[in-house]
């Protein structure tokens, strides 16, 4: 009994470490190459998308929110800076200036979750469909290209013969763990998202909390688009499109609990890989979109309802 | 009238931690009225969910009509006849009451429910119960008494054996006591068994057969209570005297700390008075009194429509808790566990969450300083843990209750709010409790004590006020404390 309650906890807790390392050897099987380093570079720079944005996401599952308008909001921030630099505006400026309206909108999550009091989940709907209008707006619905190509560098570029996305992922990551584990914000978080009412009685000001986490989610997602932007060279209204069912697998997939209140984002980082070894091994069987998009899906119903269980067992002990 | 409905072996139930229910024994008979009374904490609650099959017993059996069961689910107990009536009470606000007296088991016209039958027959069934209620009326405009009233009827219309009454008087008026008396004693008259829990041991010699006395999860005694008396009850419930129980008094002086004065809300009315530097203050009331909503306007928690409060002379606005903390007024309120502690976190977390920010160096907590804190308030206050990294909720309640108080202390707080100090807490802890609030006057902190308990009330307090109704319906000093003055201050219903 008792053997079996420790395995068992062990699983709860490194059980997504062996997901991750069977999908490793699944599909090392299946397509030769998938092994090859240049292909594991690939696949960082593919997930430091959704990783970094991942980030802020973590953030605000763990306050017990949740936000669904981080993917159109990569796409906005990337039609963004790319039409301020057509307008001859310098890359690093037209990016500053992106990146604080991606907060600004994260602000305004924000606002209407602490101050109108509308559940997140029906905020970021909302804001998740008027953003993507947004964007098409912006750009009548075409591709925006045709910037200095040194721009291109951020995305493709290499430092020490690592990818620049990689670099920019791996640094959110540790900034985002220190500020979690080692800061009062970090505890006001985790505390809002397991009892909202005794933080507030402990003095906090939970919606502040609140504010700052939507405006980091929102940088977030700025910082993945500009990213984005970089590295496909083009600004394109329909990115990012579907972004947010990744992000949030991912997380869960981490171990955050959809509840709040629960996980580390250490194990998100495994959460981001993989979603990143799936749609690479799906990618290199030839596997098609639609049936991609499926499985994802489908992967997020699992992530979540392994995370219910494992809360049914913490209820049960 | 010998048969026993209900007999229970060995019941015992335990959470993370503490043995809620310890190998309780005890049989009610078919058609009597059986009290169950005991402090808070002595298991009641937790036997109660376990007939109703909210929760699962540890240990033990259950036998009902003769059957024997380890363990009742909630549709076990459905089908049995078992049925608890909360002080929350289940029922729908928005529907009628015989919408809600027939819920889940609607008469059917055809495809479409058959109101006017409903209607009918829920109009037969109080008729039965010689009481007169609307029907068609919602559940939400009738008053508390009426409203539990409709739950008693929905049970007997499902072919209750065995009613279970939660302190079903706690919320309601003189009056309104005297209908409940009447159903209980028609349901008596109809056979039905009924379990009766009520703080108010005088009732209980109005209505039952017999009682059974409960502490600290074990069975203690049942008897006739046509041979006993109240001030037996008292002991068998308390373990031993009374008066023994309570350190000490407060030397308090007579320069006032806390003056609040007019202050109202949608709860409150025109609350005024002040609070004396080392005094423990008093709030006695029934529950819903506004005792908590007090507490709770002080402390920033709730809006203030009107009013004022004085700290040390000096008038202060008071908008949110953090505001509070910071000019040295301290919360421990009621519901430790939804209010107080964040139940996930590590002892340690919570005992300085409110204090993180004098512990960080510029960016980062410092692990050092926060360690130190915390160890020396587990020291102080003899927190039996065996480390501050576990969680919160694997501690008992009594020193859960002691980690609130330990995230308050650490603040240095001047006045510090009690709400409840000692619910669902142990007679041991609570006594710890009871010498850490004596500690702390004499260290010229001032403390308002919200109760429930009539002996902690009358033992702790130096001074008591007492509310009904949102307003503060009487003052009592300490030569004047009596359980029926504060009982009468708090019934205090004259239009009623």
């Amino acid at each position: 009994m008792n053997k079996y309650k420790t395995i068992r906890n062990y699983l709860s807790n490194y059980g997504i470490f062996i997901v991750l390392l069977m999908l490793i050897i699944f599909f090392s099987f299946t397509s030769e190459n998938f092994l090859n380093p240049l292909n594991i570079f690939n696949i960082l720079r593919q997930v430091s998308i959704i990783g970094i944005s991942a980030v802020g996401m973590t953030m605000v599952l763990l306050t017990g929110g949740i936000d669904l308008s981080v993917g159109s909001l990569i796409a906005v921030t990337g039609v963004g800076i790319a039409k301020l630099m057509l307008q001859g505006l310098h890359p690093v400026l037209a990016s500053l200036i992106m990146l604080a309206v991606a907060v600004l909108i994260g602000l305004l999550n924000g606002f209407f979750i602490n101050r109108l009091r509308i559940p997140p989940l029906i905020t970021t709907l909302g804001m998740m469909t008027s953003l993507r209008g947004l964007a098409f707006i912006i750009t009548g619905g075409l591709p925006v290209f045709g910037f200095n190509s040194n721009f291109a560098k951020l995305g493709q570029g290499y430092v020490w013969k690592i990818p620049i996305p990689v670099l920019v992922m791996l640094a959110v990551f540790v900034i985002g763990i220190l500020l979690l584990a080692k800061t009062r914000f970090g505890r006001y978080v985790y505390g809002v998202g397991s009892n909202e009412e005794a933080t507030r009685l402990s003095g906090i000001n939970v919606q502040r909390v609140k504010y700052i986490v939507y405006a980091v989610n929102g940088l977030m997602a700025g910082l993945a688009g500009l990213i984005l932007l970089s590295r496909i060279n083009s600004g394109q209204p329909n990115a990012g499109q579907g972004y947010e069912l990744e992000i949030i697998t991912a997380v869960v997939l981490g171990g955050v609990s959809i509840n709040g209140g629960e996980g580390r984002l250490g194990f998100v980082v495994i959460g981001v890989l993989i979603m990143g070894v799936l749609t690479n091994g799906m990618i290199m069987m030839n596997v098609n979109d639609y049936v991609q998009q499926f499985v994802k899906g489908l992967v997020l119903i699992a992530a979540v309802a392994f995370d219910r269980y494992n809360q049914t067992l913490k209820e049960v002990k | 009238m010998s048969i026993d409905l209900l007999e229970i072996k060995g019941l015992t139930k335990y959470y993370a931690g503490i043995t809620a229910l310890n190998n309780v024994s005890f049989s009610v008979k078919k058609g009597e009225t059986h009290a169950i009374i005991g402090e808070n904490g002595a298991g009641k609650s937790t036997l109660i969910k376990i007939l109703t099959g909210a929760e699962t017993p540890s240990a033990g059996k259950i036998s009902f009509e003769g059957e024997e069961y380890d363990q009742i689910t909630p549709s076990h107990a459905l089908e049995k006849g078992i049925v608890a009536i909360y002080q929350e009470l289940n029922l729908i606000p928005l529907l009628t009451v015989a919408e809600n007296i027939f819920y889940g088991c609607e008469k059917m016209n055809g495809w479409f429910r058959d109101t006017k039958l409903m209607n009918k027959e829920a109009e037969q069934l109080f008729a039965d119960m010689g009481v007169k209620v609307d029907p068609e009326a919602r559940v939400r405009d009738l008053g508390m008494a009426y409203q539990q009233i409709v739950e008693i009827v929905k049970a007997v219309s499902k072919n209750a054996k065995l009613v279970i009454m939660d302190e079903p008087t706690a919320p309601l008026t003189k009056n309104e006591t005297k209908a409940l008396y009447t159903i209980i004693a028609k349901l008596k008259e109809m056979g039905v068994t009924i379990i009766y829990i009520s703080h108010r041991l005088e009732e209980i010699f109005d209505i039952c057969d017999r009682v059974t006395v409960m502490r600290d999860g074990t069975y203690i005694d049942t008897m006739d209570v046509k041979e006993t008396d109240i001030k037996h009850l008292m002991s068998l419930m308390v373990g031993r005297d009374l008066a023994q129980d309570f350190p000490g008094t407060s030397s308090f002086e007579e320069e006032r700390v806390l003056e609040v004065e007019n202050l109202s809300n949608s709860k409150l009315k025109d609350v005024s008075f002040y609070l004396r530097k080392g005094e423990i203050l008093g709030f006695g009331g029934l529950i819903g009194a506004g005792r908590t909503e007090v507490a709770q306007a002080i402390f920033g928690a709730d809006e203030i429509t009107r009013g004022c409060i004085r700290l040390n002379g000096k008038e202060e606005c008071i908008p949110s808790p953090d505001k509070a903390l910071e000019l040295g007024i301290g919360l421990i309120p009621e519901d430790r566990k939804n209010s107080g502690l964040i139940l996930d976190l590590p002892i340690k977390t919570n005992m300085s969450f409110s204090i993180l920010k004098k512990i960080t160096d510029r960016i980062f907590i410092n692990n050092a300083k926060e360690k130190k804190i915390c160890d020396e308030l587990k020291k102080e206050l003899q927190i039996k843990a065996h480390n501050l990294n576990y969680k919160v909720k694997t501690l008992s309640g009594g020193n859960q209750q002691k980690v609130v108080i330990a995230k308050i202390l650490a603040q240095d707080c001047q006045v510090l709010i009690f709400d409840e100090p000692t619910r669902g807490i142990d007679v041991g802890a609570k006594h710890e409790i009871y010498l850490l609030m004596r500690q702390l006057t004499e260290k010229g902190k001032s403390i308002i004590m919200i109760s429930s308990e009539m002996p902690e009330l009358i033992g702790m307090s130096d001074r008591i006020l007492v509310m009904h109704e949102g307003k503060i319906s009487g003052e009592l000093q300490k030569d004047e404390f009596s359980q029926e003055k504060i009982l009468e201050y708090a019934s205090f219903n004259v239009g009623e």
